[in-house]
């Protein structure tokens, strides 16, 4: 099928522009269905041990030559191919008379479970091992490896999904481009492309649906794909990737505006994981490290020793830069079976954040001795925050427990319209604030986060919200406490200048945000900034406050839109 | 049979690289290795994915045990690896 012209929007995760024709890689070959059942369980042992020692010397071979970030992925995964548990649990299904395909996808299946259960960096070897048995399974079956078909002309590369494998083996000179339909912005796939300096874009919709030597030229800046460009489209993009690198070329270190005023740029993270990668990029730390993966899909709560070590890697990957933990925020729509307060009628409005804390104070005791033996590990630059706080005592009782185990920073996070208006009270007790404007635009426009329906009502432009800002901000002035914004608005280029204009004083994103909400500030002097939060206050729908602040904004911004 | 216990030194438990280096050691031996939890069946140590999956923990206190000419030498140098903070080299 030739595709006619058409845009598809998919998430760019490596920069730049690319056209040209397109090399489909195409899913791996699968179980034979066709295949015996086996009859001699032990020749078929043997030809599975032939073709796993030849799977692994093809990566080893690989790994010899392949770029240094890539070696150790292609040595781990040469290690899994040959590995002697795997080899016995195929022998076992053989044994019973399991077709020889099908033995190794359901040993492979069996093992990949057992490392998902476990979580984590656990978890990502299950991919690994996926690839393994698909390598197995074409070695088996005599067909070629799945995986980047042997290039000679500059191409494009199209698949649904590429394991990380495959993706650290691309010849840059040859490889122009990676469009996939599946992946992630955090995957494999994504960090290796732009360390290659691939422009990429992953979660395509269809991508895998085009045929070899079809067109196709994208921007891995934005995440536009077009199918069966026209040369117009060709210099559009090559025009526009031109100007938003001349837009971002500089922008580095700390965040301030053009006229100096600092706000500090961190990342929002999940797990250790997040940390590692978000620690690799130009940015002063984390401004929201979520602690709930630690808790959640388990039937017991983690021990100290276990969040201690966790916390500790958190802390170590930041170095001297700033870690801010919000402490378990669940309940309710995110249950935890080992607390289990029963079944609610409003869960957003229910015990969750920290009135689950306060509800069973154990969770929180230890998570805090955990927290302050990482500190104490590290000497790094912790700071702890509570979620869904409403009240001073609340606040009070929360700072007391985080000061009684040596913890040197305390803050809340200001996710509730009564703790926005009454921030000058709650931050007379604590050190600094946090704005999490998902929440708080959920509880300000009394509109379910959950409901798609009701997007509108919840754009981070919508002034009510940006009031709600506003108040939470005065009391920061008040008390000279610092107000940080770590919700998706703070990532958003243009929000970002409001958000300075009215006060906060650090934002906090995905890590691949930054660069552009960097160069966004280095644009604007704060009085511009300021004078755009006014606009947006005063205005009357959400589409006039986007409007009123888009007339004002430098032009080389909108490049980067 | 030699056997000997340690206490898992990794700061990460017995996961991707602790566990295949603890692999990589026992299929350099060419030994039989196994390795258990207390109360548990003992697994392949030179299974990376046995290891693995075993789930063991920073602290958890493992049983090696090997048969063989040199066991008892190859479990010291296997007990030295476990008490080093592998994740940290």
């Amino acid at each position: 099928m030739t595709s006619t012209h058409q845009v598809l929007h998919g998430i760019g995760v490596s920069a730049g522009t690319a056209s040209g024709p397109v090399a489909v890689v195409h899913p791996a070959p699968g179980v034979d269905a066709d295949e015996p059942a086996t009859t001699d369980a032990v020749a078929a042992g043997e030809r599975v041990r032939a073709a796993m020692a030849a799977v692994s010397d093809s990566l080893t071979t690989k790994a010899a030559t392949a770029a240094e970030t890539a070696k150790p992925i292609l040595e781990a995964t040469a290690q899994l191919a040959r590995d002697r548990g795997l080899a016995k649990a195929i022998d076992k299904l053989l044994g019973k008379g399991v077709g020889i395909t099908r033995a190794v996808a359901d040993a492979v299946a069996d093992y990949a479970e057992m490392l998902k259960a476990l979580g984590g960096y656990m978890a990502e070897r299950a991919t690994d091992l996926y690839d393994v048995r698909d390598r197995l399974i074409c070695e088996l079956r005599g067909v070629s490896a799945p995986g980047i078909p042997d290039l000679s002309t500059p191409t494009i590369i199209v698949a649904r999904d590429l394991a990380p494998a495959e993706t650290a083996t691309l010849d840059p000179d040859l490889v122009i481009g990676i469009l996939t339909a599946a992946g992630g912005p955090t995957s494999h796939t994504a960090i290796l492309a732009a360390q290659l300096g691939i422009p990429a874009v992953v979660q395509v919709p269809g991508i895998d649906t085009l045929t070899d030597g079809e067109i196709v030229a994208f921007d891995g800046g934005v995440g536009e794909v077009i199918l069966a460009p026209t040369q117009a489209d060709v210099d559009l993009l090559a025009e526009r990737s031109r100007r938003r690198s001349a837009a971002l070329a500089g922008s580095s270190g700390e965040g301030a505006t053009r006229d100096g005023h600092r706000v500090a740029l961190l990342a929002n993270i999940g797990t250790a994981d997040d940390a590692a990668k978000a620690a690799t990029f130009d940015l002063e730390g984390s401004g929201l490290f979520r602690t709930e993966f630690l808790f959640l899909d388990r039937d017991s709560a983690p021990t100290l020793e276990e969040q201690t070590a966790t916390y500790t890697s958190v802390f170590e990957s930041f170095g001297k830069r700033r870690v801010v933990v919000r402490t378990l925020d669940a309940g309710a729509d995110k249950p935890l079976s080992f607390a289990d307060l029963g079944a609610e009628e409003n869960p957003a409005l229910g015990v969750r954040g920290l009135r689950l804390s306060q509800a069973r104070e154990d969770l929180l005791d230890t998570q805090l001795q955990a927290l302050a033996a990482a500190y104490r590990a590290t000497g790094a630059d912790v700071r702890v925050m509570a979620p869904m706080v409403a009240t001073v005592d609340e606040a009070e009782w929360f700072a007391a427990k985080v000061r009684g185990v040596g913890l040197p920073s305390v803050g809340i996070m200001i996710e509730i319209p009564a703790a926005a208006l009454r921030s000058e009270h709650l931050l007379s007790v604590v050190d600094f604030a946090s704005i999490g404007t998902n929440d708080l635009s959920q509880y300000t426009m009394a509109a379910d986060r959950m409901q798609g329906g009701l997007a509108s009502l919840l754009s981070p432009w919508q002034p009510a919200l940006l009031q709600m800002v506003k108040a939470a901000c005065e009391g920061g002035r008040a008390t000279g406490k610092k107000i940080g914004v770590c919700g998706e608005a703070g990532g958003d280029a243009l929000l970002a200048l409001v958000l300075t204009g009215l006060g906060v004083s650090s934002l906090s994103m995905a890590p691949s945000k930054v660069n552009v909400v960097r160069a966004a500030l280095r644009l604007h002097d704060l009085a511009t900034c300021q004078q755009m939060a006014a606009y947006a206050v005063d205005a009357r729908t959400a589409k006039d406050a986007r409007a009123a602040v888009t007339a004002i904004v430098h032009p080389t911004l909108l490049d980067l839109l | 049979m030699p056997i000997r216990t340690v206490a898992v030194a990794s700061s990460v438990g017995l996961h991707a690289r602790p566990a295949a280096l603890l692999a990589a050691a026992v299929n350099d031996s060419g030994l039989d290795v196994t390795v258990a939890l207390p109360g548990g069946d003992p697994v392949d140590a030179g299974s990376i994915l046995e290891v693995m999956t075993l789930g063991a923990e920073h602290g958890d206190t493992v049983t090696l045990s090997a048969e063989g000419e040199g066991a008892d030498a190859v479990l010291d140098s296997l007990v030295e690896l476990l008490s080093r903070d592998l994740d940290k080299e």
